[in-house]
């Protein structure tokens, strides 16, 4: 563990500026030959130096060189950052220079793992420091910022603080059954106890669900019949905000059109402009891939023409997203209405003209409506955000699916508590807490019994 | 005359190593400051109970003698927890405390190998941090390759009632005065420890007529293994019990000053599971009583043992707190309760082996390792014996797995996370609980105790039978089916009947089947006995979460599987959290599994060290 890493620490193509972070024995010797300015292992720690990174006497960016010796640097080694100003070449090309010199590239997270191995930073901050790292918006860096703080950690000590009464009462009838005034622990309580615990669970996951939409955005598909004017919505929707228009694959294996922001929510639109193309050779196919588009999204437009009655692709459409966050847009609002959607019960209907510009306004408000995006603006970021965690959630929601067959099976109280456990446990996992005397501390204070 | 193993202490640690040693055809000694107290039961009467009972299954499926001891002697047996899980229930008797310590001497003086002097021990022989043997109060000094440490509470014992101190072990019995200063010039840590003991009561002076009664168990058992029931159900001794009442309470608040603990006058730390009855008053303020039990100590004598009443009162005060009690108005204090402090050594200093870390050939059990309880002492006396005579034949020692035995949890408990009070085991100190049952002691452990050579190969071959009998009826269970058409069958076993044939196996899965109805109705074979139909169905019934607990277990073992060199220099592996480094240094753990358990190494220590542990192996290679 060594050896010297290096890697960009920004986001490549985002920010003007991007920063190398170099860290192991040898950043600072390392660096120091490619600079031009201060000798940087002369200089004190936790300095900032203007220079040029040169490479066989040719400039190649300006630079400010940021000088961290070990151990209060984020790694814990000595840590140089280099704030490259000349765009994504130049900041590629220092990176070169640097592996020609002898340092490695970082793998994914280790700088964090090297924290962690080092001992800087526990489990959970780990986790949250690799989401900050990943962070695009300012809403992302609060719920990172709150996961360092532990308010995620104090959610789940609350949870198990609640099991662990229950825990330590039973483990008290096991060990002092002879005891006929301390209450014994009855399969309701236990029942009672694992629908709180499964509620509690499943209220961190919607929220997280929340997380990560405030992370990754809300992937939203357009679809609807050929020419019905799904690529003018995009363009209305696009130019109606400062769009921020890339080519980075979104989450899904689907091309990410356009990310525009609403409340601070990005909504990722997905491109099925390819879906014009076969569909006027065969339309199946084009119905075809809008529904797999369709699975993938977190909210569908589904856009129909006023002018039209419903064709029977429409009908096939609108079956398909009723289980959907989906909202109805016809378009076309200006001419003749010869549409019929007195028979669709569905609230979220929005007319719209994308010629005139005329109702998308409306048709944010929906959306804000539908993901209830105003919460956001106001609430207390506390979501668990990371995979390792919910994962782990997850594990102990199975574990309550355990637990709810055994009680059916009537297996005992004291064979279900293992399960009880096995849920206290993961959950201090998640938080860096561990077994140990916790239980018998809460036992002995609680419970008066001995000889 | 120059001995093998000289064990220091006549208690239940000291009797299970003093006879291991021997019976593994060592010449042994047994030291004991008076042989009348061999095996003595100083403080409550009772043998077993939870965790401790599987504690006395596990001594007797390796081959100690507490268990066949506990069934010639008992006034009482009870199975507790039945209306609990298979991996809760536990036996606890109601020993007689003379014919205990009676058939205990009976057994050691019959063991061939084994001598035993009267004398106290007042320091060890030790030549460059070797042990050689031991010196007398007399001066005298006897030699022996190895010394085991079973003295229980008398280093340095000092009685505490109210504001007297009186040095002396129980019963006004000698105490050993100089071991521990001596063992603590030898480098050792010496730390104080504090129990109680409750008062006893005259048998005739207690009002039975209105207490509430609770008798022994209605069926036969055994605690060992290979004994036959020795004892008629209706000749079983009850115990009663009895609360304490507001009045108690306000005598022991007005009075609290007065007692050695609230006085002010003890120093060692006393257990949080055996609090004195102003401890439970005080701590528990709003509980308007708490329960006592009255229990039997011998069918010789006239005492009662007045459980939970425990206290260092002066004894007028002790006189008004019992005669405030409901049956116990009139009754007459034979012995008054008190307090017991006494030296113990730093269990953190021995290897999981219970050798020592620092003198070597010292072996310590029991007590003396900051322990409480005779379960917890026989079982470490025991291992003690084990692993001093497999140093001796130059064998690797004996350490269980915390997923094999509460044994190995004690064990593992004591020299890993140390103690500061006495250490008494509990179920939910065992994460494999479901694995470490009462019914399965003796396959977890008899094949150890063969090997080792305690088990005789009568009793193995019993054992060897009722495996070949488990699985035979498991099979037997797999391949007959049962059909629809046997309808008046699942009439009688009151189930719901099936669509097509199902297995046997199948059937015993359905919670209100039983195997002995299926027996009863002629199911399965006469031939298997009760152990191996429970050894059966427990496998059955609760396969799912054996399964479950196995699978958490072999998690464990990758970690356990790791050794750790024992001369490991902390110092140089790099990247050691401060704490994590100390700890490390100090407890010296034998497997990263060890390693992963001491409070204040955090995961990332173990990550380092595991890549170090990897480095050192590759750079041998």
């Amino acid at each position: 563990m060594n050896d010297t890493i290096a890697s960009i620490a920004t986001s490549l193509g985002i920010s003007a500026i991007s920063i190398i972070r170099v860290s192991g024995i040898d950043a600072i010797k390392i660096v120091n030959k490619i600079f031009k300015g201060k000798d940087l292992e002369s200089v004190p720690s936790h300095t900032i130096h203007y220079g040029h990174i040169k490479y066989q006497e040719e400039i190649i960016d300006e630079v400010l060189v940021t000088v961290m010796r070990a151990p209060k640097t984020y790694t814990m080694e000595d840590v140089v950052e280099i704030n490259c100003h000349g765009g994504i070449s130049a900041t590629n090309k220092v990176l070169e220079i640097l592996f020609l010199n002898g340092i490695r590239e970082a793998n994914p997270g280790e700088f964090t793992k090297r924290a962690f191995l080092n001992g800087r930073i526990d489990l959970v901050k780990a986790e949250a420091v690799m989401d900050l790292i990943n962070s695009e918006t300012e809403k992302e860096r609060k719920v990172a910022i709150n996961n360092l703080q532990g308010n995620s950690s104090n959610l789940i000590r609350k949870l198990r603080q609640s099991l662990i009464d229950i825990i330590s009462n039973i483990e008290v009838n096991i060990d002092y059954p002879e005891y006929e005034d301390i209450y014994e622990v009855t399969m309701k309580d236990l029942e009672v106890k694992i629908l709180e615990v499964k509620n509690s669970l499943q209220k961190i996951i919607r929220e997280a669900e929340d997380g990560k939409m405030i992370k990754d955005g809300i992937t939203t598909a357009i679809i609807g019949r050929p020419n019905v004017g799904k690529s003018s919505l995009l363009n209305r929707l696009l130019e109606s905000e400062k769009a921020i228009v890339t080519d980075i694959p979104g989450t899904t294996r689907d091309i990410v059109e356009g990310t525009i922001l609403i409340s601070g929510i990005k909504l990722n639109i997905i491109d099925t402009a390819g879906i014009r193309e076969t569909s006027d050779k065969v339309e199946k196919i084009g119905v075809k891939k809008s529904l797999e588009v369709l699975d993938n999204a977190d909210l569908v437009l589904l856009l129909l023409n006023n002018n039209e009655k419903l064709t029977q692709e429409d009908y096939e459409l609108l079956d398909k997203v009723q289980d959907k966050k989906a909202i109805i847009v016809v378009n076309k609002n200006d001419l003749v209405t010869k549409i019929d959607l007195r028979e669709l019960k569905n609230d979220n209907i929005i007319y719209i003209n994308t010629i005139e510009d005329n109702g998308i306004d409306a048709l944010k408000e929906k959306i804000k409506e539908l993901f209830n995006l105003e919460k956001f603006e106001t609430s207390n970021y506390n979501y668990i955000t990371n995979t390792r965690q919910l994962s782990k959630i997850k594990e102990c929601l199975n574990i309550i699916k355990d637990i709810e067959i055994g009680i059916q099976n009537e297996i005992g109280l004291d064979m279900l508590e293992i399960d009880l456990k096995n849920i206290w446990n993961t959950l201090g996992s998640i938080i860096g807490e561990n077994y140990d005397e916790e239980l018998l501390d809460e036992l002995f204070s609680k419970f008066c019994v001995g000889k | 005359m120059e001995y093998e193993i000289i064990v220091v202490g006549g208690g239940h640690a000291g009797c299970e190593a003093s006879l291991a040693s021997a019976r593994l055809n060592h010449k042994t000694l047994l030291v004991t400051g008076n042989i009348k107290n061999i095996a003595d039961m100083p403080c409550n009467p009772s043998i077993g109970g939870p965790a401790k009972g599987i504690l006395v299954r596990e001594i007797d499926a390796l081959g100690g003698e507490m268990g066949i001891n506990t069934d010639k002697s008992h006034l009482q047996l009870k199975m507790l927890n039945t209306k609990k899980g298979p991996a809760v229930w536990a036996l606890r008797a109601q020993a007689d405390k003379i014919t205990y310590p009676k058939e205990m001497l009976k057994t050691l003086n019959n063991q061939e190998n084994l001598t035993i002097k009267e004398a106290i021990v007042d320091d060890l022989l030790v030549k460059d941090n070797k042990v050689y043997g031991v010196k007398l109060e007399s001066g005298e000094e006897i030699k022996s390759k190895i010394v085991i440490l079973t003295t229980g509470t008398y280093l340095k014992a000092d009685i505490l009632v109210g504001d007297k101190r009186t040095p002396g072990g129980p019963h006004g019995e000698k105490e050993a005065k100089n071991l521990s200063d001596n063992l603590r010039k030898l480098g050792l840590t010496i730390q104080r420890l504090k129990t109680g003991t409750p008062q006893r009561i005259k048998k005739s002076s207690i009002d039975y007529s209105v207490l509430e009664r609770e008798d022994g168990d209605k069926e036969l058992r055994t605690f060992s293994f290979d004994t036959k029931p020795m004892y008629k159900i209706e000749d079983q001794v009850p115990c009663y019990l009895t609360y304490t009442n507001l009045a108690t309470h306000k005598i022991i608040m007005d009075n609290l000053e007065k007692s050695s603990m609230y006085g002010g006058y003890v120093r060692g730390i006393g257990p949080r599971y055996c609090p004195s009855i102003e401890d439970k008053v005080v701590r528990f303020k709003d509980k308007e009583r708490h329960q006592l039990f009255l229990e039997p100590e011998s069918l010789y004598y006239d005492d009662i043992y007045l459980q939970g009443f425990s206290t260092s009162m002066p004894h007028d005060i002790q006189e008004e707190m019992v005669h405030s009690l409901k049956g116990l108005e009139h009754a007459e204090i034979v012995k008054y309760a008190y307090a017991i402090e006494y030296d113990a050594i730093d269990p953190l200093e021995m290897k999981p082996s219970l050798e020592n870390k620092i003198l070597e050939n010292l072996f310590t059990a029991g007590q003396i390792n900051g322990t409480s309880g005779y379960e917890e002492a026989a079982a470490q006396g025991l291992m003690a014996g084990i692993n001093a005579s497999l140093k001796l034949n130059d064998k690797e020692p004996l350490i269980l797995k915390r997923n094999e035995a509460y044994l190995g949890v004690l064990i593992d408990d004591l020299v890993t996370k140390g103690t500061k009070e006495p250490y008494r085991m509990l179920t939910s100190r065992a994460e494999y609980r479901l694995l470490l049952r009462h019914d399965n002691a003796d396959i977890r452990l008899r094949e150890y105790g063969h090997q080792i050579g305690l088990i005789d190969d009568t009793r193995y071959q019993k054992f060897q039978t009722k495996l070949h009998n488990i699985e035979e009826l498991t099979n037997y269970l797999k391949t007959n089916k049962v059909y629809p058409t046997e309808i008046e069958l699942f009439q009688k076993l009151n189930t719901s009947p099936i669509l097509d044939g199902i297995t046997l196996y199948e059937l015993l899965k359905r919670p209100e089947i039983k195997i002995t109805n299926l027996k009863d109705l002629g199911k399965i074979p006469d031939k298997y006995d009760d152990a191996v139909l429970e050894q059966v169905e427990i496998s059955i019934k609760y396969a799912g979460y054996i399964a479950k607990e196995e699978r958490e277990a072999k998690k464990l073992k990758d970690l356990e599987s790791i050794k750790i060199p024992e001369n490991l220099d902390y110092q140089k592996v790099p990247n050691l959290a401060g704490e994590g480094r100390q700890k490390l240094d100090q407890v010296k753990p034998i497997t990263l599994g060890q390693a992963s358990r001491i409070s204040g190494v955090n995961p990332a220590d173990i990550a380092v060290l595991s890549v170090y542990l990897k480095r050192l192996n590759n750079e041998s290679r």
